[in-house]
């Protein structure tokens, strides 16, 4: 008798490991290329490393070296000074998909799924055949544990080649040692120097050093010697909840009672909460998590929307903060100015985020190329799919013009600038597992431009000071060594005596010019004095005309102190922009000769630099 | 006697003194120092429909010394009135474009940093005086070009005055054209034309040939774009001889603007265009038709030559029925000649036979 064809299928079906699935799937976790494959698998060990060293309260130390291995492959050694792995977890940690510390726990970190250095591990064994090499140490006076490991694909369990103690000079710490089909790239973004350069503006609490397969080193240096505030962990909060991650919770809590479950599983919940909440749902607070169905579920889900639920906490967010952003890409690169800004936290489906922004702008950046954007989530630099990312349409949504930058045909503003974005969360929204891009979440979009919009406010005031800084410098090259040129030119060529240049000076710079004619009036002479304001703002100010000679018929009459021989003749004016005022008056008896040789007019309450043709001092003037 | 060239120079003294004394005056008058030009950009040259030439339009710009260029201009331009009355005019020496900007060597800030701006001063100063460079003793590079002809005329030399016969007082070379034309009286002449020669080549052709003799002509040769002085000649031989101009060049688009220039102005003087250009100016050959009809031997036209063709369909100076239907005539056989490529009908065919059947066939002879 034939056996039944879904027998025969049966046969053929079968349960298929994680570490299969990736293994025809690597793509997704980032090894697609050779060098995206190394890219990945260094981010991977860094993070962990990273995270383990700020955990253990630990300052960072990163080495990272690569090796040509001969072929297409090379050697990945990274090193660092963290606590280190207890003997019993080493094989676990690097050879077990899905095994790590976080992914329960609801607060930021770089890595989140424990997948990452086990996909490395995996690729390696995968292009090479060859095992990890892990050494690690937790203590001066404990041994160095040295593994040589590999996945078993069909179990995702790991196996272990090698297992022995050795030397190591470390005082503790962690090692590993992969092999993979892969290439080093230099001068182009994503590649290992520029990750590492990013990694190191915002982690400027860490130093990093890159051995490139030449032998060139590269150090990083770390800017601060504290180290970030590290994130608390939190409660889910009711808002961000999804229906079947409730339902696991309902399944697995170890409370009896609903009300107490809410309480206790929840962050925002208490007493009151909870019991609104099993109000809302129709569901007694005595009932039983464990028994509740799909149904009851669903209307649980429904209450959390009905009542109002206090915002999560944000104290699981550990911002970089605009000092250290500023340390950051002050060490990293040269430039005119930098601004950065925090934002406070905010929420998005119930998860707690800030987002965190600065510019750095001119110096050596490229004046004509567009805008670089460094991206980071919890503090890891995004390198791949910038177009696909909500940090990319946050800055495209900028119309940049407003903000002194050019934006030819929109997008991407053009100048010598790079940005930097930092959205820190308890839950990243990435568009794929392979963590490149942040989605569109319009809450999320939103904090971005406001934070880059508040730095790009910075660098447009920094701008137009700047520009008006220029203007002057310009200015004064103008009247210092230009215009006495062109009048000693002018009259050497026509032979006639060089004209006074006070009141184009003055016209020039937007100035008070101030200057004093004579001319002869029956036995004596008559004097005016003419103000002019060539600036854009009303001046108002003492004009101090101070000599011997007694003064009749002043038109305005001043105000007259006496000084001794002197007299200090004082009118108070008020001279619009762009208009002029005359002063006269006579001295009789007094020759021409004498009253061109009279000392010069003092304006007090104008700035020095704004006036031509007379002595300027500081001084109160009231209105 | 240097009358007519002292009365220049006096002229010429007279306007860069009256540039330094607006300059003078402004600062005088509390006004910062400026200068108001017309702005010499391809968007204001106009084609001038009375004179038929190219020439400035009206919009103007303002050099002010509130900026940091427009103080410099002023400066720059204070110190060449200043080298051009003083080291030029006032001593009858003359300098050469390139000259100028080397003496800019020591004038400190106001020194040039390249000669395409030494030049450009010296345009801005023909502008703004409605005078020539050859009017400050400027010299261009190049060498002038030659004539060749019966024509007497007296030149006035920096060594005092020479009367030439420019067939019988010179060797086959020919009279070579000073730089400044108004330095040249014409005497007497038996002339009753004359062809402007694009080459070389062709040039000496006509003169073994004997067609100056032959045909009482005057030959001119442009050598290539032809020099400012070479304009200059050929405005006096129309206008002032009332000799037709006829202008030989190869046949290609490049030639056409040799003629165009020759008859109506070039964009970069369009400044000069009333003092240079000939409107009464014709085209000789080589025509596409030409080509067509003497089965002469071309090249192919480069995509260059097309798109220059293409764009001489719209340009004024070409606006004519005879134009357009040569040049689009040229599109549709793809083919250009040389001027030269008459020798291959026999080293006489251009003098006996072409120039000839051309000239009557336009009433010349």
């Amino acid at each position: 008798m034939a056996v039944p064809i879904a027998e025969e299928l049966a046969k053929k079906q079968r349960a298929i490991s994680i570490a299969e699935f990736f293994e025809k799937n690597r793509q997704i976790l980032g090894f697609d290329s050779a060098p995206r494959s190394l890219l990945t698998a260094v981010k991977e060990g860094v993070d962990n490393s990273l995270d383990a060293c700020e955990e253990a309260g630990i300052l960072p130390d990163i080495m990272v070296s690569i090796e040509d291995a001969g072929g297409d492959n090379v050697a990945i050694i990274i090193e660092d000074n963290g606590p280190g792995i207890v003997k019993e977890q080493i094989p676990s940690t690097f050879a077990k998909l899905l095994y790590g510390s976080r992914f329960h726990a609801i607060k930021q970190s770089r890595g989140q799924q424990g997948i990452g250095i086990s996909a490395a591990v995996l690729y390696s064994q995968l292009t090479t055949g060859k095992p990890t090499r892990i050494i690690s140490k937790i203590d001066r006076d404990k041994p160095a544990h040295y593994y040589e490991l590999v996945i078993n694909t069909s179990t995702n369990e790991p196996e272990i080649l090698g297992d022995k103690v050795v030397d190591w000079d470390r005082p503790r710490g962690t090692r590993v040692e992969m092999e993979m089909k892969a290439s080093y790239v230099k001068g182009r973004r994503q590649s290992v120097l520029e990750y590492l350069k990013s990694t190191a503006i915002v982690n400027t609490h860490a130093r990093f050093t890159l051995v490139e397969p030449d032998g060139n080193t590269i150090i990083f240096e770390r800017a601060v010697d504290t180290l970030p505030e590290p994130a608390k962990e939190i409660l889910p909060h009711p808002e961000g909840i999804e229906l079947g991650t409730l339902i696991k919770m309902l399944r697995y809590t170890d409370r009896q009672k609903l009300a107490p479950f809410l309480r206790y599983s929840f962050s925002r919940i208490g007493l009151q909460t909870a019991e609104e909440i099993c109000k809302a749902a129709h569901l007694d607070t005595e009932t039983d998590p464990h028994s509740i169905e799909l149904e009851d579920a669903k209307k649980l889900l429904d209450a959390f929307k009905k009542v109002k639920i206090m915002a999560p906490p944000t104290d699981c967010l550990s911002p970089i903060t605009e000092s250290l952003i500023y340390k950051g890409l002050e060490k990293e690169f040269s430039v005119d100015f930098i601004a950065t800004v925090s934002r406070s936290a905010s929420v998005h489906t119930g998860h707690p985020f800030l987002v965190e922004a600065g510019i750095s702008y001119g110096g050596s950046l490229g004046k004509e190329d567009r805008v670089h954007i460094l991206r980071f989530a919890n503090r890891v630099p995004l390198l791949y799919q910038q177009g696909g990312c909500a940090i990319t349409h946050a800055v495209e949504n900028i119309r940049w013009k407003n903000y002194s930058l050019n934006q030819p045909g929109g997008g991407l503003p053009t100048g010598p600038a790079v940005l930097v974005v930092h959205v820190a969360s308890t839950h990243i929204p990435f568009t794929s597992e392979s963590k490149d891009a942040v989605a569109d979440v319009p809450e999320i979009m939103n904090e971005v431009e406001l934070a880059l919009k508040d730095v790009a406010r910075k660098l447009k005031t920094f701008l137009s000071k700047q520009q008006h800084l220029s203007k002057r410098r310009e200015k004064e090259e103008i009247i210092k060594k230009i215009l006495p040129r062109i009048a000693e030119k002018v009259s050497t060529i026509l032979d006639r005596p060089t004209p006074d240049i006070t009141p184009v000076v003055a016209k020039v710079m937007g100035n008070l010019l101030v200057y004093r004619s004579v001319s002869h009036n029956g036995d004596g002479v008559q004097v005016e004095i003419t103000v002019k304001n060539y600036s854009g703002a009303s001046m108002a100010f003492k004009l101090h005309d101070t000599h011997q000679y007694p003064v009749r018929d002043a038109d305005p009459e001043p105000k007259l102190i006496s000084l001794g021989n002197d007299t200090d003749h004082i009118w108070r004016l008020d001279v619009k922009p762009g208009s002029s005022m005359n002063i006269r008056y006579n001295m009789p008896f007094v020759s021409d000769e004498e009253a061109t040789s009279l000392p010069d007019l003092i304006v007090e309450g104008v700035d020095e630099g704004m006036v031509n043709g007379a002595k300027a001092v500081r001084g109160f003037v009231d209105e | 006697m240097n009358n007519l060239r002292e009365e220049r120079d006096k002229l010429a003294k007279e306007a860069l003194l009256g540039i330094v004394g607006s300059f003078y005056k402004q600062f005088e008058d509390q006004a910062v120092p400026n200068i108001v030009l017309p702005t010499r950009t391809k968007a204001n040259i106009e084609y001038n429909n009375n004179s038929e030439v190219w020439v400035y339009g009206n919009s103007t710009s303002t050099r002010s010394a509130k900026t940091v260029k427009g103080a410099n201009q002023i400066l720059k331009m204070s110190y060449t009135a200043e080298m051009l009355i003083k080291e030029h005019l006032d001593n009858n020496r003359g300098s050469t474009l390139r000259e100028l900007y080397y003496i800019s060597e020591n004038w400190d800030i106001a020194k040039f940093r390249e000669q395409p701006e030494s030049d450009r001063m010296i345009e801005d100063l023909e502008i703004i005086t409605a005078m020539q460079r050859e009017d400050f003793h400027m010299r261009p590079e190049e060498d002038g070009a030659t004539m060749f002809g019966s024509i007497r005329l007296k030149e006035t030399t920096t060594r005092g005055e020479r009367i030439i016969h420019c067939r019988d007082d010179v060797g086959e070379g020919g009279y070579q054209i000073p730089f400044n034309v108004d330095n040249i009286e014409f005497l007497d002449h038996d002339a009753k034309f004359v062809v402007a020669i694009e080459t070389g080549g062709m040039m000496a052709r006509l003169i073994e040939n004997g067609f100056d003799e032959d045909y009482n002509a005057v030959l001119v040769h442009l050598k290539g774009q032809p020099a400012r002085s070479t304009r200059r000649i050929l405005k006096r031989l129309s206008e002032e001889l009332g000799l037709p101009v006829l202008v030989f060049t190869d046949g290609d688009p490049w030639s056409y603007r040799i003629f165009a220039s020759v008859a109506y102005g070039a964009i970069k003087s369009a400044h000069l265009s009333e003092y240079l250009a000939a409107p009464a100016a014709q085209f000789i050959g080589v025509q596409p038709s030409d080509i067509v009809d003497y089965d002469l031997s071309t090249d192919k036209l480069t995509e260059q030559d097309i798109k220059a063709l293409r764009s001489e369909l719209s340009d004024p100076r070409f606006d004519s029925e005879y134009w357009k239907t040569q040049i689009k005539l040229q599109l549709d056989i793809g083919k250009k000649a040389e001027q030269q490529a008459f020798a291959g009908k026999g080293l006489d065919f251009v003098t006996q036979r072409y120039l000839p059947d051309r000239l009557t066939e336009m009433g010349i002879i």
